[in-house]
């Protein structure tokens, strides 16, 4: 049992979550995720990426949206609340080095699994750009927390409604076009963003880590549910990645095959959407 | 469409006609004094089993066991041999006549407690042993009759006197040694780890076994069907370990959420045992492997299993809406998940095998089962590529026709392809069974452990690893094999680990 210690709300379906979890906030790193399960009989797992940790409070920090059965539920939560099971830290951390310029890119939810990276990148003495961006203002999150690790924040949304009007591709390429361009970019986000950031830096042959979020179960190899073709080859986002080269994910096939339970989804969100909206008003 | 529909005998006898024939044929046998030849005369006792249409739509257990005079009945079979075939053919070495004998005098608590001697999981192997390979293949009585299909039921008698004692609260938990101070650490709660974690625990020490997953037991709960194996009786199993003090740390990856080296170092531990199986799913690698629909058995019976995704209303984990379900593979984990198509409410399942039934891994009793429920074989096929719809949804199987050839490495005929006969099997479901590989996650963590080129832990004679205080067991160094071997490792482990804790 994982005690909740704080809930901060960042829109009308972003929370934020500081959970009791000692072991796996001693062994994280970046780039790790962990599965969480809110019942141990009838729940399902999800895969879930750490925002944050403190190994020495024994927290590590989870950023959720509510947009599935479990999701929802967990969104519900409050302090002092519980989630019943979390397995971690999985997956590989990522691979950090002193490379020079970075250029970090985060749209939506994924700005929080973002902020770890981006903070060991600039802790190892490299030159961090951050882009974040959502589709609207309020969506757009860790604002803060980036601002202090960053040389330069840009900050993007598709309606304009804060920073600049435009997707986080249109700063990318600019920064990849500049005078000095970045040795590695990161993309964490949407499927649909890190595919045209992967499309945005290949012409110009930079190197790009994208971290995937795909269907899992048990998030240790065990399945093979969260299966990718990279660079041609079944990989495992579980326990090959999640992080990979950009350049050579199917993207088309992950996003294909993200909808295999789509109608059973869409099921759940439509019965559990009308329960949030009357707890939470 | 070219199936190969293998009809055999159908001979489904209700429960209650097996029970009554028993009662009967009891009553005349039980006073008797019986010669060898009275023994050898008397007929083999069949499985109770639901009816085949009604049960291929339930999750209930198939085999419902035998009645009590059944049991008796069967035991008569034995002849108390004196050299003891059956002994050597059980891999954990249960003291089989004796236990059978204790039958004989209606004695089934006797029974059980002479089997808990070296297998504290009878209710588990008696289900699911392949005692056909093992302690049933080398019996007197099978050999008398030149038959192993005659030979002595010693896994359905074993099953017997394990339910019995969980039936009727007669379960005593085996006497414990007093506390030696040392702690061993043992990875995995499959059946390699559980029965190395009874030895391990019966000598003294403190044992902690860490689980990846929320539930304990391995393949015990998310590979085989709860119409195999009920899950309630591995709990059960569980259950008895804890109540001998055996601690179970759930939802904790050694590798991730602890390293071994720190399991060792940091947190005091002795000795630790590996037990982390073969679960990484072998694909095929053709394309089309990666459309919607494709799954691997693992992934399909552990939504279904362990994550009870067949109660619907309860479950939040979804199940693909699988109507044509095709199957490839001849193992037991493809019968496992041809049989579970029925029950997940599919209107027809195939399994594509490219040998023939002759050369199929399965059970005899497992195949005889998926037929009887309705599973169409397709043998000598093999898929060559998997084709979807606009949807990326998988559609149909394309399958290319095969013919045996010369004997392979491992004796059997080897299936070789008939250019040009590709043909496609229309499904909207494809489940890949072709085997698990070793999960690679110790290896990668743990420095100086060594493994083979395919990813298994090399071990010696008494199961030690290459690195100093840790053994190994099970699937992890044998490749994908069956529940009693892994139980056979876990014990040899643990006599080793008992012998180094106690110097």
């Amino acid at each position: 049992m994982h005690t909740i210690l704080e809930k901060k709300q960042f829109s009308r379906d972003v929370f934020y979550l500081r959970v009791a979890a000692p072991e796996i906030a001693r062994q994280r790193k970046a780039g790790q995720f962990v599965i969480i399960q809110l019942d141990i009989d009838y729940g399902e797992r999800i895969p879930l990426t750490i925002a944050d940790a403190d190994p020495d409070e024994g927290w590590i920090a989870l950023v959720v949206q509510a947009v599935g059965a479990t999701t929802i539920k967990l969104c519900r939560k409050e302090v002092g609340d519980s989630i019943a099971a979390i397995l971690g830290p999985l997956g590989n951390p990522t691979h950090i080095a002193k490379v020079g310029k970075v250029v970090c890119v985060g749209g939506g939810i994924g700005t929080a699994p973002l902020h770890p990276i981006a903070q060991a990148y600039k802790h190892v003495g490299n030159e961090v750009i951050i882009i974040i961006g959502g589709r609207t203002k309020e969506l757009v999150i860790f604002e803060e927390e980036m601002r202090k690790i960053a040389d330069e924040l840009i900050i993007v949304t598709d309606d304009g409604s804060y920073g600049r009007k435009a997707l986080v591709t249109e700063p990318l390429k600019e920064i990849c076009e500049s005078a000095a361009p970045p040795q590695e970019v990161i993309a964490i986000g949407p499927p649909i963003m890190m595919k045209f950031c992967a499309a945005t830096t290949r012409p110009f042959g930079i190197h790009t880590v994208v971290s995937l979020n795909t269907i899992m179960i048990d998030g240790t190899g065990m399945c093979g549910g969260c299966r990718v073709t990279v660079d041609g080859k079944t990989k495992f986002v579980c326990v090959d990645g999640p992080e990979f080269d950009g350049h050579k994910v199917d993207f088309d096939n992950m996003m294909m095959r993200m909808k295999a339970f789509k109608e059973r989804e869409d099921h759940d969100r439509h019965v559990c959407r009308i329960g949030l909206s009357n707890g939470a008003s | 469409m070219e199936t190969e529909n293998i009809n055999t005998e159908h001979h489904y006898v209700p429960r209650e006609e097996l029970a009554k024939e028993a009662k009967t044929y009891w009553g005349e046998l039980k006073d008797k004094e019986l010669k060898m030849k009275d023994r050898a005369a008397i007929p083999i006792q069949e499985m109770p089993v639901l009816e085949p249409h009604a049960r291929a739509r339930l999750m209930d257990e198939v085999a419902t066991g035998y009645t009590e005079e059944q049991a008796r009945i069967e035991a008569e079979r034995c002849l108390n041999c004196k050299n003891r075939p059956c002994v050597q053919g059980c891999p954990v070495g249960i003291p089989i006549p004796e236990f059978i004998s204790c039958i004989q005098k209606g004695n089934f608590k006797a029974s059980v407690d002479t089997i808990k001697t070296t297998n504290l999981l009878p209710a588990i192997c008696g289900r699911v042993c392949p005692q056909e390979k093992q302690c049933q293949l080398v019996c007197t009585v099978g050999k008398m009759h030149k038959s192993v299909d005659k030979a002595v039921a010693i896994g359905r008698l074993e099953r017997f006197v394990a339910d019995w004692e969980r039936n009727n609260n007669k379960t005593t938990i085996p006497p414990v040694a007093p506390d030696t101070g040392k702690k061993v650490a043992i990875i995995g709660s499959g059946p390699a780890g559980l029965a190395a974690a009874a030895d391990i625990r019966r000598a003294g020490h403190a044992v902690t076994v860490f689980e990846a997953f929320h539930k304990t037991g391995g393949v015990m709960v998310y590979g085989i069907p709860e119409f195999r194996l009920p899950k309630d009786i591995v709990a059960k199993e569980v259950e008895n370990l804890k109540k001998m003090g055996v601690k179970f740390e759930t939802n904790f990856l050694v590798g991730r959420t602890a390293t071994l080296e720190q399991l060792l170092q940091e947190d005091g531990f002795d000795a630790a045992f590996i037990g982390t199986g073969a679960g990484l799913p072998k694909f095929m690698n053709v394309e089309g492997e990666n459309l919607i629909g494709v799954f691997s058995a693992n992934e399909y019976l552990t939504r279904a299993n362990l994550m009870k995704a067949y109660q619907e209303d309860k479950a939040d984990t979804p199940l693909y809406p699988a109507k044509v379900v095709a199957v490839i593979g001849g193992g037991n984990v493809a019968m496992d998940a041809a049989r579970m198509g029925y029950r997940l409410g599919a209107d027809k399942v195939y399994c594509i095998y490219r040998r023939t039934r002759a050369e199929m891994p399965a059970r005899a009793e497992e195949i005889a089962h998926a037929e009887e429920e309705g599973v169409e074989f397709c043998f000598l096929q093999n898929p060559t590529r998997f084709i979807g719809d606009k949807d990326g949804k998988v559609c149909a199987v394309e399958v290319l026709n095969y013919e045996l050839g010369e004997p392979d490495a491992s004796g059997r005929r080897s299936p070789v392809a008939i250019p040009g006969t590709e043909h496609q099997i229309p499904v909207d479901t494809v489940i890949v069974a072709l085997g698990n590989s070793s999960n690679p996650l110790m290896a990668k963590t743990t420095e100086g452990l060594q493994v083979t080129k395919t990813g298994n832990i090399i071990v010696d004679e008494n199961q030690k690893t290459s690195i100093p205080k840790v053994w190994s067991g099970g699937d992890i160094v044998l490749g994908a094999a069956t529940v009693i071997l892994a139980m056979g490792e876990g014990r040899k482990a643990a006599a080793s680990i008992n012998e180094y804790l106690a110097q």
